[in-house]
Parts: C-alpha cells; structure tokens; sequence
C-alpha cells in the first residue's frame, strides 16, 4: 500500500490549515462508554472535532467507529438494548441531557449512510422531504431548496430532469448523492458520514470524495471509512479505533506518516485489518 | 462374523417391484389431492350457477338486479336483491369503520412504537381474538354491544345494523391489524434511519415513510377486511334481523345476503320451491362480491409490490 | 443564502414533538382495544355461564326448559364431526402441498392450483354450506349426516392446511433431501423417510389450529342440516347430528333470557375446547421451532 506517497500531496494543503490557530471545537466527547446489552463496545472515548474540518475515523470492522458516529446523533439509541454513559457535547450542550430534544439535534446533524437509502418517493419528495417536515409548506421555497441541494451534492445535472420520476431509479452512486441533497436540504451544520463510499464503484466513490472537499467549506464532517487511503485523501485529522477504544487522534498527515502508537502503524502499514 | 451390507442390500432388492409401483402411484396419488382442490371450485361454480338458472327461469334477472323489495314468501313474492345488497353494504361500512382505524393505528403501534415486551403479549392476544368462532361474537353482540347502544340510542331496536356491524369490525380488527403489520415491518429499517436522521418524530417515520412505503399491503388488507365483512354470517344471523330492507339508517333492522341464505336452511322452505333456488342466486350475488375484492386484495398487493 | 428559517423550523419542534406524543397514546389505545374487548367478552360469558355450568348440563340432552338443557349431544356431534374431518382434511391437504412442493413444475397448472387454493381461502363459509347441501347431502344422498357435515368442513379448512403443510416443508433445509439421494435413495423414499418426519410437527400444528377454525364453525353445518334438537347420540357417520355453535346459536336465538344464561354456558365449553386445542398447537410449535 502507498498510504504514504497517497497523501504527500494532500498533506501541504492540509498542513497550511493545521498551522493556522486551532479552529473552533463543534463536538466534544468525554470518557464515552456504550453497551449493547452485555458487550462493551466504546471504552472511555475522549475525543473533541473540529468544526469545519473532515475528521476521518478508521479502524477495523467491529472497531466501535460506526457505534461511535451514531452516538453523535443518538442514532445508536434505535438499538433497544443498548446502554451509554459519558458526555457529548455538541455545540456545548450534552445531547443526554433528559430535557435535550434528539429531533433538534438530528436537524442540526445530518447523517448520510453506509447503503444509499433513498425513501420510496420521487426524487423531488426525497429532497424535500426534511423541510416539509418542518415546516416549510412554500412551493417555491421548497423548490429553491430542492434545485440549492441537488446542486450542493453534485446531481442537479443528471436529474433536473426528472425530478418526478422514482429515486429507486437512480443508479447506487447516485442515490447516494441524493441521500446527501437531502440532508444538505435542511442546512445541517455537521455531516456524519458512515461508511458512504463502501457500496458504491470506484468513479462513484471518487464523485463524493470530491463532493466532500466542497462540503467541507460550509460543513463540518465526520466520516467513518475502512479505506485508509481515502481517509489520507480527504480528511484533515483522523482517529484511529480498535477495540472500542481511541488508539490515536491526529492530524491525519502526522498519524499516516509517523504514528505515534505501535498498534497504528501495524495497521496502516496493513499488517492485520 | 462378516457382515456384508452390499449382499444384504441386494438381497432386499426383491421387493424392487413394490418400490418401483410406489415411486410411480405415489405422485398420482398427490396429483390426486391436489385436483380435489380444484374440483370444490368447479364444485362451487357449478352448483351456484346450475341453481341459479333454474331460479332465473322462474324470476325475470333484471327484477333480480333492480328490484327493490325482497319479499320471497307467499303469493306476492318479490325478488329484487338490492335490499340485501345494501344491508350487506351497510354491515360492512359500519365494520370498516370500526376495523380500519383500529386496526392500522394497531399495526403502527407495534410496528413502529411498540417495545419487544409490549409486543409479545399484544399480538397473541390478537390472535386469540382471530380465533374466536363467529356465533360467540354474534352472542356479545345481541347480548352484550346491543343493550349497550340502547343505553345511548334510546329506541334502537333489538335487531339493528349498527350492534353486529361494530362487532365485525371488532372481529376484522385482528387480520388488518397483522397484514398491515407485516407490510410495515417488510420497509427496511434502513430507510426509517434515514428519516430519524433528519430529526422526524416517530410519528413522523410511520406515516410519512413506513406507511406510504407499505401502502400497498396495507390497502390489501383492508380490501381482504371488506371481503370478509361482506361474507360473514354467524354474526349479522343472530343480531342484524332478518327484515330485508333498502335502508342507509344504521339503526333500522336489517337483511344481508348471508342471513337471508341461513334464514331459509333454517326454515322450511321445500326442496324446488321459488324460495330455495333464490338462495342460490344469492349465493352466487355473494361469491361474484367476495371473488372480486379478494382478487382485487391480491392484484393490489402484487401489482404495487416495493422493491426494496 | 439561509432557506430554511431557523426560526420556524424552533417554533414548530415543540408541536412536532407534542402530537408525536399525543398519538403514541392514541395508537396504544388501538393496540389495547383488543385486549379490553376480549377481557370484556370472557367476563361477561362467564359471569353469566359459569353457574350453568355443572355436571348435568354436559350429560343432559337439549331441552326446552332452561335449567334442564345440556349440550351432550352437541359435544358428541362435535368429537365425531372432528374424528371424521381430521384423517380426510390431513390427507388431501398434506397431499396437495406435497404435490405442489416437492413434484409440481413451474408451469401453468400449478399457477393454477395455487391461485385456486388461495382464492378458496376466501370463499365465504356459507358458500361451502351451499356446496354440502346440493353435492354431499343431495346428490350424493348422504342426507344430513357427520358424514356430509365432515366432507363439507374438510373442504372448508383445505386451503389453511396445505398452506401452513407447504410451510412446514419448505423448512427443511435442502441439504436434508441432498443426504438423501446421495445415499441412492428415490424421491419417494426421500420424502416418506426425510421430509415426512421432518415436517411432520409443523403439519400437525396447522392442522389442529385448522381444526379449531372447524370446530367453531356454524354456518356450513346449518346449512347442510344439522338438527339443534337431538336428543340422542349419532352412532355412526350416518347418523343426524348437531354441534357446539349450533347449539349456542339456537340458545341465543330463543327470546327467554334464561336460555341466553345457557347459551353462555355453552360458549364456555366451546372456548374451553378451543384452548386445550391451540394450547397443544403451541406446545408442538415450539417443539417444532427448535429443530434445525
């Protein structure tokens, strides 16, 4: 594997950012620990993400990464067994506060998932489906938003014509960037990405690979990957999971080029995973 | 001792006639079963249809499909099967408006709402409510829901559409509730995260995502709902009455075709008379409504099918 | 830049969140209404049936006076209904799913078969009534016999046990049959020494819930003829009969409220029945569940 000569390039332009003063933190997560029923799957996770940065989270399957990203929306709760405890602080509010409500959090932290999972509806509904749920009922809002969104996730070419038409039509690596529009639809300030390119061909997955450094202008974003590389490529800092718990967490340019710890780099060297 | 299993299998080999005999008659056998099945619907049709032209040969079809008034004893005898169409229609609107609601609101629940505990003790319950014969809840209408309404409605009568109505409702509740249930929890769960991802309410999944994403199998099951209201019997023969009459009023005693068809076996109405072929011709009326919501419950679940 | 107003998107969370909550309790109360109607149903039936019910009311013969009725008549015509439809209704249903799973070919006529069984599922029961009473009772001159009574029921449950038979035997995992066969043996052998046992739990589960469908059937018998006034015992497939809901429908049907009292005696042995049958349905379904 070429991890290294991969990210050479990439990482001048990330190392200019990373000089500049440590930009504000968006989440803060504070010895985090979560089960599903008696399996430990996060052990004591202490991590805080940047806003406006991509922080990359890498590990092997079974790692606790997407059990961790979903924590950041609460997500993980749709699972009946599953315990928590710790703190994540979002914009400096605990999200487990009891009186914190998940729907605000969710509108606020859009999610985009491992398979595309567009709603059964056409390709106009799936966008706006976020905005008319709260509340937005003025067509020609909806319809600014919906043409804003698609274009923000790349796909306003390929589908304006045929916004009515089944987003079950499209093809996977669209309907990905469809499922971003549609959380780009109701102007979230983060992205949790899980695992988005892991279903989709290679020119699909370069697409939202480009689409990410875009985003990332407006948005922050947190991306779970297995695909070191792309990790390298696109991120600006990288945690490395195993086991459950947080190995290293890095500026991703220092963590693929000098690990600090011996279990990262036997992994980013492709020893076992 | 040697035992040779190569020489005993050949040796048993002699009843290789018996085998082969059976290799061959057993799928005739089957085949057999199989026909029967086939055989009760040309059954069916043929003994529907041979009656019912004998019943045609005696009452003109067009008074049969217009007529008003269903009178069929005595020398004034009137064949006109729209009274018992419209109490059969009124029986199940009243039951499809108890059935549907419940019944869907039932399935959102545990399909959506409800916790692995909660749901593990309802859906047997609703099972057991399947399985309760028709004359029980024909007894808790007459003896129970009636004086219950008589209680609101103070001059209802004893024998009304409104008691057994409500309580076919109460019976359909069960099959709506698990059909409409299964077409929900077939929507993968991948799409509900998608909508919670974006801050929906449970609420908001179930009816804007799961439901329309199941619509289908829910429709089906209220068409199968309709087609059992129409064909139950035990029920409406006990609480409806048997006053055939072209009537919108929920309140009014009332006739439906499947009451009508008991109320002669039970009587004496003689073998070839006017009034034992016309139970035919109703049976028939009966057959062509239920064959046609049940084919028009399987097109709908087969022709609108997601896939996901 | 912003289209979507933060501040509508605020004032309207709260509302969301509220009818999220209003309408959870309302769908609860929908999936409870079952329970509160069954529990409503059962005390009413036995606060009303119970003290009807003694010794002499199961060994009495119907009656026109109220303290006098019993049911024994209808419990025999009810074990001798279900003696006669059980071997006939398992053997045709058992047969035809065999048929349809393990020699059918894709091809038009098992479309055919298929489809016909599914639509005699929803044939109404007084239609199966009209069929006993001009083929089994009339043409055949088998009269108002069990015998009529237990050919009409078979065919009314047919299609309930071929399809819960057929999904007993799709259970068996292929690798079953391959063993089978690898060791030389013919289709035949295969399924009456394979699949047969196998699936022989499951079949059985089907066919009594298919069963208890039958026994609380009323509408077929009356039509085909079953008295509700015998006061004798059937001796043979022959003889005229009557059955529990027959007998529970001719009590309800009588003004004197007294017989209601009896009527609701009645429904408690009936229900009673039902529940020793779907007790051991459920005792060899979950027997069943753990195989494989």
């Amino acid at each position: 594997m070429n991890t290294a000569a991969d990210s050479k390039h990439v990482s001048i332009v990330n190392a200019k950012k990373s000089d500049q003063a440590e930009t504000k933190t968006i989440y803060s997560v504070q010895n985090f620990n979560l089960w599903y029923g008696n399996n430990q799957a996060l052990y004591d996770v202490q991590m805080d993400i940047p806003a406006n940065k991509v922080t990359a989270i890498i590990g092997p399957s079974g790692c606790g990464k997407s059990t961790f990203i979903k924590a950041l929306n609460r997500m993980v709760e749709l699972v009946p067994s599953v315990r928590m405890n710790g703190s994540i602080y979002y914009d400096g509010k605990d999200i487990f506060r009891p009186k914190y409500k998940v729907e605000d959090l969710r509108t606020r932290v859009g999610m985009v998932f491992q398979n595309p999972n567009p709603f059964p509806k056409s390709i106009y509904e799936n966008v706006v489906y976020g905005p008319k749920t709260h509340g937005i009922k003025n067509k020609k809002v909806l319809n600014e938003i919906a043409k804003k969104s698609l274009k923000g996730a790349a796909l306003w070419d390929e589908v304006k014509d045929r916004l009515q038409e089944n987003a079950f039509g499209l093809s996977g690596g669209q309907q990905q960037r469809l499922c971003i529009a549609r959380c780009l639809a109701i102007e979230p300030d983060v992205i949790l990405m899980d695992e988005p390119t892991s279903a989709l061909d290679p020119i699909s997955t370069s697409k939202i690979e480009e689409l990410v450094q875009t985003l990332k202008k407006d948005y922050s974003i947190a991306i779970v990957t297995h695909n070191m590389q792309q990790a390298a490529r696109i991120s600006d800092k990288t945690a490395f999971f195993l086991n459950g718990e947080v190995v290293e967490y890095n500026i991703t340019d220092k963590l693929f080029s000098y690990p600090d710890d011996k279990r990262t780099e036997d992994y980013i060297t492709g020893r076992f995973g | 001792m040697v035992v040779n299993v190569r020489n005993m299998m050949k040796n048993k080999k002699s009843n290789e006639f018996l085998l082969r005999f059976l290799e061959k008659a057993a799928p005739a056998f089957f085949l057999l079963c199989a026909v029967i099945s086939i055989l009760t619907t040309i059954g069916i049709v043929l003994t529907l249809v041979v009656e019912t032209i004998t019943f045609f040969n005696r009452v003109p079809f067009m008074e049969f499909i217009t007529g008003t008034k269903w009178w069929p004893f005595g020398k004034n005898a009137s064949y006109g099967i729209l009274p018992l169409i419209s109490g059969t229609l009124l029986i199940t609107v009243v039951a499809m408006m108890v059935a549907i609601p419940v019944g869907l609101a039932s399935a959102i629940y545990l399909s959506e709402f409800a916790s692995f505990r909660v749901r593990k003790v309802v859906k047997p319950i609703l099972e057991v409510l399947a399985g309760i014969p028709t004359i029980v809840y024909g007894f808790f209408a007459l003896t129970f829901v009636t004086p219950m309404l008589q209680v609101v409605i103070s001059d209802l009568p004893i024998f009304n559409a409104l008691s057994p109505g409500i309580v076919v409702g109460i019976m359909i509740i069960p099959m709506i509730a698990s059909l409409s249930e299964d077409a929900m929890s077939s929507v993968p769960s991948t799409i509900r995260e998608g909508a919670f991802a974006m801050g929906s309410t449970r609420l908001e999944v179930a009816l804007k995502v799961v439901v329309p994403a199941a619509l289908s199998g829910i429709i089906a099951s209220f068409v199968l709902g309709v087609s059992r209201a129409i064909g139950e019997t035990m029920i409406v023969s006990v609480a409806a009455g048997s006053t055939p009459k072209l009537t919108t009023d929920v309140t009014d005693s009332i006739q439906t075709m499947t009451g009508y068809i008991v109320q002669v076996t039970l009587g004496d109405a003689s073998y070839g008379s006017t009034t034992y072929y016309s139970i035919y011709a109703v049976g028939m009326t009966l057959f062509v409504f239920t064959l046609l919501m049940n084919l028009l419950s399987q097109f709908i679940s087969r022709r609108f099918k997601e896939d996901y | 830049m912003n289209l979507v107003d933060k501040q509508v998107v605020q004032t309207r969370m709260n509302k969301r969140i509220v009818s999220n909550k209003v309408m959870r309790q309302l769908f609860f109360l929908a999936a409870i209404f079952g329970i509160v109607v069954l529990t409503v149903l059962l005390y009413r039936i036995f606060s009303e049936g119970l003290p009807y019910l003694d010794w002499a009311f199961l060994t009495n013969f119907a009656s026109r006076f109220p303290e006098e009725a019993g049911i024994k008549a209808a419990i025999a015509g009810s074990l001798w209904l279900m003696t006669v439809t059980a071997p006939i209704s398992l053997v045709l249903g058992v047969g035809t799913a065999i048929y349809l799973e393990e020699y059918a070919k894709e091809n038009r006529f098992t479309r055919f078969i298929r489809m016909n069984i599914s639509n005699l599922a929803g044939v109404p029961s007084v239609v199966f009534g009209l069929l006993g009473l001009t083929v089994f009772v009339r043409l055949m001159e088998m009269g108002r016999s069990i015998m009529a009574g237990s050919l009409t029921m078979s065919l009314l449950i047919l299609p309930i046990i071929v399809v819960s038979s057929q999904e007993a035997i799709r259970a068996i995992p292929k690798n079953q049959y391959e063993a089978s066969y690898a060791m030389g043996a013919t289709r035949w052998q295969t399924i009456r020494r394979v699949v047969l046992p196998a699936a022989i739990l499951g079949i059985l589960t089907g066919g009594i819930l298919a069963l208890s469908r039958a026994i609380g059937e009323t509408a077929p018998l009356l039509m085909i003829g079953a008295l509700s006034f015998i006061a004798y015992l059937p001796e043979n497939i022959w003889s005229g009969f009557t059955v529990l809901p027959i007998q529970i429908f001719n009590w309800t049907g009588r003004p004197q409220e007294e017989f209601h009292l009896v009527a609701s005696a009645g429904i408690i042995v009936l229900l009673v029945i039902l529940v020793l049958m779907n007790s051991v349905a459920v005792f060899i379904r979950n027997k069943f569940s753990k195989r494989f």
